[in-house]
C-alpha cells in the first residue's frame, strides 16, 4: 500500500533551515531520515520543499484568475517534504511519520496514495 | 471527607481487584468483553455510591456482586446460555501464589495466558494484558504502540471477540508448551515496558506511559509464579533499567549508559532488582531473562565498582545467543565485543543478520557506527550514524546521535 508522508513543518523549522547555529543538525536530521528510508527500500519519491514565502498560489473565482504570493491558508505550519512510500501498513507508515524530523516541532500527515486508475 | 475516603478505596480496589474481577468473570463467562465491561460498570457504580454511603467493608466483595449483577442482565438481555454458579459468588478469593484454590490457576494468571495466547496476534499480547488485568484504556495504550485511540479500541475488540468465538480459555499448557506459553507471556510485558533490546537505552523512550504498569505486571507474575526463575529474571531486569532511567536524560540532554553519573541510579530499585536476580538464580534453572538481567546488573555495579566488566558482559551475551539469538541481543553482544576491543568478531556478528531484519533497527545503525569508529572507518561511522538517524523519533536521542558526527 502507499502512502503519502507529508511533513508539515514549523516556523521554527523553517527558521532552522538558514540558522548558523541550527542549521548543519536541521540538514542532518533530514539527510539520516532519507538515508533510512532508501536503505529500508521502501521509498519511491521524495522532494523538499522551498519555504512557503517562496510559493504561489493560484485560485480561478468566477472567470478571474487570483494570483498570490505565498501559500494560500493563513497557518501556523506548512508543507516542507513530501514522501512516498510503499509500507505493508499503517502501523508501518505511523513508524516512519514518528521518526519524521518534522514530527519534533511540526506535525506529519500519513495518507494513503489514490490506486492508479483503469 | 467521605468522598476522598470512597475515591482512595477506590483507586486501591481497583490496583488490588480489577484484575483478579475481569479473570474471575472470564473464567466463568468466557466473554473478556463482558467481564471487562461488567467490572468497569462495577467501578463506576462504585464510585457514586461509595461517596455518598460509604466505602463498604469488603470492597471487592461488593463489586464482585455489582459486577456479576451487570454480566447476568446481559447474558439474560441477549438470551445467552451462560450459566453462573452462585458459589464463585462467595465471598472474596484470596489469591494464592501457585495452584490456586483447590488446584484452580489464579484468575489473573490464567487472564495473562489467554491474553499471550499463540491464536492471538502477538502484538496485541501486551495491550490486551494492559487493559484486561489492569484497566489501562485503550487511548493510554494506543499512544505507546503509536496507533490512533479508535484504531487500538477496534483491535483490542477484534482480539476479544476471537477468544470469545474461538471458546479460548486457560487450560493447564502440556509440558512441553508450558515453557513458551510462558515466555510469550513474559515477551508481552517486557515489550509493554519497552525494551526493545537489554541495550536499548539508545533507542526510543516511548513506553513512558506505561512503564509503571508493566513493572505491576512483573512483579504480579513473581507473586503468582513464584517458582518459575524467569518471572524473577524479567522482574529483575525491568528494575535494574528502571533504577539507571533518572541518568538518562539531564537537562534536556540524553546521556548514554556508559556515561551516565551513577549517582543519579536509584540505589532502592537497584537492591530489589538484585534480590530478584538472586531469587532466580537460587531456583537452579537459567534462562533468556535472566541473563539479560546479569548483564542489566553489571551495568548497574558501576555504581559500586566505578567501572564495568565488559568481559562478562560478553560471555554472558554468548549465552544469551545460544538461546535466543535474537536480532537485540546480537546487537547487545557485538556491542560488548567492541567495548573488549574484538572488533573482528563483532563486525561478523553483524554482518550475519539478515539484512530485512536490520535495515529499520536503529540500535543496529548505533551499533555499527561504533564499530567503524573502533576501526577507524569514518566514512562507514557517518553512513552508519545517518541511518540511525534517521531511524530515531524520540528528538532527545536524535540530537545526541547528531553530535557524535565525526566532524
Amino acid at each position: 500500500m502507499q502512502y503519502a508522508i507529508l511533513a508539515q513543518e514549523s516556523p521554527a523549522d523553517f527558521a532552522a533551515r538558514t540558522d548558523p547555529a541550527l542549521a548543519a543538525d536541521y540538514w542532518a536530521s533530514w539527510a539520516g531520515y532519507v538515508a533510512a528510508l532508501r536503505e529500508s527500500g521502501i521509498m519511491s519519491a521524495a522532494a523538499g520543499l522551498q519555504p512557503p514565502e517562496t510559493s504561489t498560489t493560484i485560485r480561478l473565482r468566477g472567470g478571474s484568475i487570483d494570483v498570490q504570493d505565498g501559500p494560500f491558508a493563513d497557518v501556523k505550519e506548512h508543507l516542507g517534504g513530501v514522501f512516498l512510500i510503499d509500507a505493508p501498513d499503517l502501523d508501518t507508515a505511523l513508524e516512519w511519520a514518528a521518526r519524521c524530523p518534522a514530527a519534533a516541532l511540526g506535525s506529519v500527515e500519513v495518507r494513503p496514495v489514490i490506486p492508479p486508475m483503469g | 471527607m467521605i468522598q476522598h475516603a470512597a475515591d482512595e478505596a477506590l483507586e486501591r480496589a481497583h490496583r488490588v481487584s480489577f484484575g483478579r474481577l475481569v479473570g474471575w468473570l472470564f473464567r466463568v463467562t468466557g466473554d473478556l468483553q463482558l467481564a471487562e465491561d461488567s467490572v468497569a460498570t462495577a467501578f463506576a457504580t462504585a464510585l457514586s455510591t461509595w461517596r455518598t454511603s460509604g466505602v463498604p467493608d469488603s470492597p471487592e466483595a461488593w463489586l464482585r456482586v455489582v459486577a456479576r449483577n451487570h454480566a447476568r442482565s446481559v447474558l439474560k438481555r441477549d438470551n445467552r446460555m451462560i450459566a453462573v454458579p452462585p458459589e464463585d459468588f462467595a465471598e472474596l478469593v484470596q489469591p494464592t501464589a501457585t495452584g490456586g484454590v483447590d488446584g484452580h490457576i489464579d484468575d489473573r494468571l490464567a487472564l495473562m495466558f489467554v491474553c499471550a495466547h499463540p491464536a492471538i496476534d502477538r502484538r496485541m499480547h501486551a495491550p490486551l494484558m494492559l487493559q484486561a488485568v489492569l484497566g489501562v484504556d485503550a487511548a493510554r495504550i494506543a499512544t505507546v504502540f503509536l496507533v490512533p485511540a479508535a484504531t487500538m479500541g477496534q483491535r483490542l475488540s477484534r482480539a476479544k471477540t476471537k477468544i470469545r468465538d474461538a471458546g479460548t480459555r486457560f487450560r493447564r499448557p502440556e509440558t512441553d508448551e508450558s515453557a513458551s506459553r510462558l515466555n510469550s507471556v513474559l515477551q508481552a510485558v517486557y515489550a509493554a515496558y519497552g525494551l526493545a533490546d537489554p541495550i536499548a537505552d539508545l533507542a526510543d523512550d516511548r513506553n513512558a506511559a506505561l512503564r509503571e504498569e508493566s513493572l505491576r505486571l512483573a512483579r504480579l507474575l513473581t507473586e503468582l509464579l513464584p517458582t518459575e526463575p524467569e518471572t524473577w529474571g524479567l522482574n529483575a531486569l525491568l528494575l535494574h533499567t528502571e533504577s539507571r532511567r533518572p541518568a538518562r536524560v539531564v537537562n534536556g540532554r540524553f546521556i548514554p549508559l556508559m556515561d551516565q553519573d551513577t549517582t543519579l541510579w536509584t540505589p532502592a530499585i537497584r537492591d530489589r532488582a538484585d534480590d530478584s536476580l538472586r531469587h532466580a538464580s537460587a531456583l537452579g534453572r537459567s534462562g533468556r531473562f535472566q541473563l539479560e538481567a546479569a548483564i542489566s546488573a553489571i551495568h548497574s555495579s558501576r555504581a559500586r565498582n566505578s567501572s564495568t566488566d565488559w568481559e562478562s558482559i560478553a560471555l554472558l551475551y554468548r549465552g544469551l545467543l545460544r538461546i535466543a539469538p535474537t536480532v537485540g541481543a546480537t546487537v547487545g553482544a557485538a556491542s560488548a565485543l567492541i567495548e573488549i576491543g574484538q572488533t573482528r568478531e563483532a563486525s561478523e556478528l553483524l554482518s550475519a543478520l539478515p539484512q530485512e531484519f536490520v535495515r529499520d533497527h536503529q540500535p543496529y545503525w548505533v551499533c555499527r557506527a561504533r564499530l567503524a569508529r573502533a576501526v577507524g572507518d569514518s566514512s562507514g561511522e557517518r553512513t552508519a550514524l545517518d541511518n540511525a538517524i534517521g531511524l530515531t523519533s524520540d528528538p532527545v536521542v536524535r540530537a545526541y546521535l547528531l553530535r557524535q558526527r565525526p566532524g
